[in-house]
């Protein structure tokens, strides 16, 4: 489903990533950890296509088309979900109504009508009791004066909402506490299914006692440097990054 | 996002054509180009009106020879030649309409290409419609259904004719062609214009709407109109107007009169959109007008709400005297300005009858190299006990080469009142746009809702059939602007 060979960007001439590779099958979960400064966010943002990122080098399939030549939107359309980690406020425009727009253009990509409204309505109230959204946080303007569990909990519904086929969790755990960080989890679980997969971004093994990743990837210096299994988070919670860098220092 | 990227952005969204720009072909009645007492004369006579409105547009003529061109606004108006204008044209043939089946196809073909239907049966139901070409009213539809509720809704030239004592009488009343500079040309040389008279009691069981249209070159639109909501009447009033593209800059000079007498309510809301001129600033309408109702009788409400998206200039406070005790003004607006556009607009809400109630909500938008200046006047005499006003005044920016500014005066005699005023600016962010575009939401779209939800308070004072539209205007006139 998504193939990431040797993938090198920049930011303002810095070079964040050096030569990735990952590759993500249909259904699978992916942890991404690493020290900060190491590429996370950075390796979300290009994914998504964030217009500041400068991909040097590199190419991403995604479900055989060029992910690199889509346009944010276009990538969007084809399946690719982030959460954000830091999710944008936009006074006066309501969840809804952002959903409803959302989702209709990602319709008329695929060369379907606009969905009716009474679908829309009914898909809304299913989503809302799977991830246990509050009903009220839809009518309120877009993440305006939402807490930062709210927040992030709306990113899980429109995930819910769009049904991407990869969805990309960039620290949603930051920021949250215990309960927030639970339900959310939650949230993401029911949506794990054969079909769909997850690149799940985060710092702490924490969120992955709830999201129990099928891989785990230590990214440091822009690369992937160590891959395994959930274990394998379990290990760098006790023995931190030092050992890994140690490791990458004196392969090198 | 990089500045590079982030002027790219701007400069596609602001670059999109204008969709009214077609001119009409049809054979002209105009009068000779330039200002004189003879022009004056000449446009009189053209309406074959009584002596006294004769003298009444001569001494605004005279009184205008006095004045000079203000100069206090903030933005750039090249020096305007009054004698390069034509101040009357209308469209041949046009005797005396007794139906709309004598209408020139030509014109109904114009109006319906604006989606405005003048065949009643076409019509949005529940609305009636004067429609005003260059310097003539063409038709005023469902007139007859409205005269059984006693509400007049015709031509101000008709009216002039057919209820002479109500125009005499209130004409002037509330905009004096002393004035200011434009409401004195416009008191000498209004050609037509809407009249509206809401009967005691009456609650106008229709909008009313009158939609303007340029069309000759050279001419200047000067119309006038006046609305009178006599003791517990309600009306709800729409204008809209549009103009072809033309290289040189035509001016539209209007003045609107609003009249609200005991408990009566006028809500009247202005979508316009001339032609804002080309990305390079060539072309578009001045728009200066003078708009200010009296709230006369206790207890009456004036609401003013406008989206301004056209005109190379807007120039224009749509005001509220509140004389009555517990009389109410409001004012929403929605101004957008991009491309080379510059828009000083605001109100003025004076506070003279005890326990009045003013509030004014305003949404500036700029975009491109546009200016848009919020100017509003709160104004609470000494006698005003207990007056209350508030002020919420926000300004938006799309790109880094547009400029938002604000003057809100305050002059206040009554240390009863209670004043407020909220100010904010901010900056469609290239986060939000990217956030939108990542929900698979492409840029113009989001600007379109991003933009459209800054204004939501505004729209929604907007009567259902028009705020849709506006929606899209808003979106339209953005389009180009950001990428």
């Amino acid at each position: 489903m998504l193939s990431i060979k040797n993938l090198k960007a920049e930011i303002e001439g810095k070079k964040i990533l050096n030569g990735l590779n990952l590759e993500v099958k249909a259904g699978e979960v992916h942890a991404i950890m690493g020290p900060n400064g190491a590429g996370k966010s950075t390796l979300s943002a290009v994914l998504a296509g964030r217009a500041d990122y400068e991909v040097t080098e590199g190419t991403v399939d995604f479900d055989g088309k060029d992910l690199l030549e889509l346009s944010p939107e276009d990538r969007a359309r084809e399946g690719v979900f982030l959460a954000f980690q830091y999710p944008i406020e936009i006074p006066g425009v309501s969840n809804t109504n952002f959903l409803k727009t959302a989702i209709n253009e990602k319709r008329k990509y695929q060369g379907l009508e606009p969905m009716e409204a009474t679908d829309f309505l009914k898909m809304m109230r299913e989503k809302m009791e799977l991830v246990e959204m509050d009903k009220s946080l839809t009518s309120r303007s877009l993440n305006e004066g939402f807490s930062g569990g709210e927040k992030k909990r709306n990113e899980i519904f429109q995930m819910a909402m769009l049904e991407p086929k990869l969805g990309i969790l960039d620290e949603t755990d930051s920021g949250l506490d215990i309960d927030a960080l639970r339900l959310v989890s939650e949230g993401v679980n029911k949506l794990r299914n054969k079909e769909r997969s997850f690149i799940v971004i985060t710092h702490y093994q924490r969120l992955l006692d709830y999201i129990v990743p099928d891989f785990v990837h230590v990214l440091y210096k822009g690369r992937i440097v160590k891959s395994g299994d959930a274990s394998l988070a379990k290990e760098l919670e006790e023995k931190g990054y030092d050992w890994i860098k140690q490791e990458v220092e004196a392969n090198s | 996002m990089s500045d590079t990227q982030e002027v790219d952005i701007i400069d596609q969204v602001v670059s999109q054509e204008y969709k009214y720009g077609f001119t009409t072909d049809i054979e002209m009645d105009s009068a000779p180009m330039g200002l004189s007492e003879e022009i004056v004369r000449f446009i009189s006579a053209k309406k074959n009106e009584p002596e006294w409105m004769l003298e009444w547009r001569l001494k605004a003529y005279r009184y205008w020879l006095t004045l000079e061109e203000p100069n206090w606004q903030n933005f750039k108006l090249a020096p305007i030649d009054y004698q390069k204008i034509i101040y009357y044209a209308a469209p041949k043939e046009k005797i005396k309409l007794d139906s709309l089946d004598q209408v020139d196809p030509e014109l109904l073909k114009t109006f319906e290409k604006l989606g405005i239907s003048l065949t009643e049966q076409k019509r949005l139901t529940g609305v009636a419609v004067d429609a005003v070409f260059d310097s003539v009213s063409i038709a005023t539809t469902f007139k007859d259904q409205l005269a059984e509720k006693g509400v007049i809704f015709c031509a101000i030239s008709e009216a002039l004719h057919e209820h002479p004592e109500l125009v005499k009488k209130y004409i002037g009343s509330v905009v004096p062609y002393t004035d200011n500079y434009f409401s004195a040309l416009n008191a000498a040389v209004f050609s037509d214009g809407s009249f509206v008279y809401i009967p005691k009691g009456v609650r106008c069981p229709m909008e009313l709407s009158t939609y303007f249209r340029i069309n000759a070159e050279n001419t200047g639109q000067f119309e006038r109109t006046l609305i009178i909501a006599d003791d517990n009447s309600y009306v709800s009033y729409l204008e809209g107007c549009t103009a072809p593209m033309r290289d040189e800059n035509q001016l539209h000079a209007a003045v609107v009169e609003l009249v609200a007498m005991e408990k009566a309510e006028i809500k009247y809301s202005t979508v316009q959109n001339w032609y804002p001129g080309d990305k390079d600033g060539k072309g578009g309408i001045y728009n200066f007008v003078t708009k200010r109702g009296s709230c006369e009788g206790a207890h009456s409400k004036i609401s003013w709400t406008q989206v301004e998206t056209g005109s190379a200039i807007t120039w224009k406070y749509p005001s509220c005297i509140l004389k009555g005790d517990y009389s109410n003004g409001e004012f929403f607006s929605v101004a957008v300005t991009n491309n080379m556009q510059q828009a000083d607009t605001g109100t003025k809400m004076i506070h003279i009858g005890k326990n009045t109630k003013s509030r004014i909500v305003s949404k500036g938008i700029s975009a491109g190299k546009s200016h848009n200046t919020y100017r509003g006047l709160v104004k609470v005499n000494k006698k005003a006990e207990n007056a209350r006003n508030h002020t919420q005044c926000d300004s938006m920016l799309i790109g880094s080469r547009s400029g938002a500014h604000t003057f809100p005066y305050l002059e206040i005699s009554n240390n009863t009142a209670t004043v407020e005023h909220e100010a904010s600016t901010s900056k469609i962010g290239e986060d939000q746009i990217f956030y939108c575009n990542q929900r698979g939401i492409g840029t113009e779209e989001a600007i379109g809702l991003i933009v459209n939800g800054f204004c939501k308070e505004v729209l929604n004072q907007l009567p259902m059939e028009f705020a849709v539209e506006a929606q899209k205007l808003l979106a339209v006139s953005l389009e180009g602007s950001v990428g």
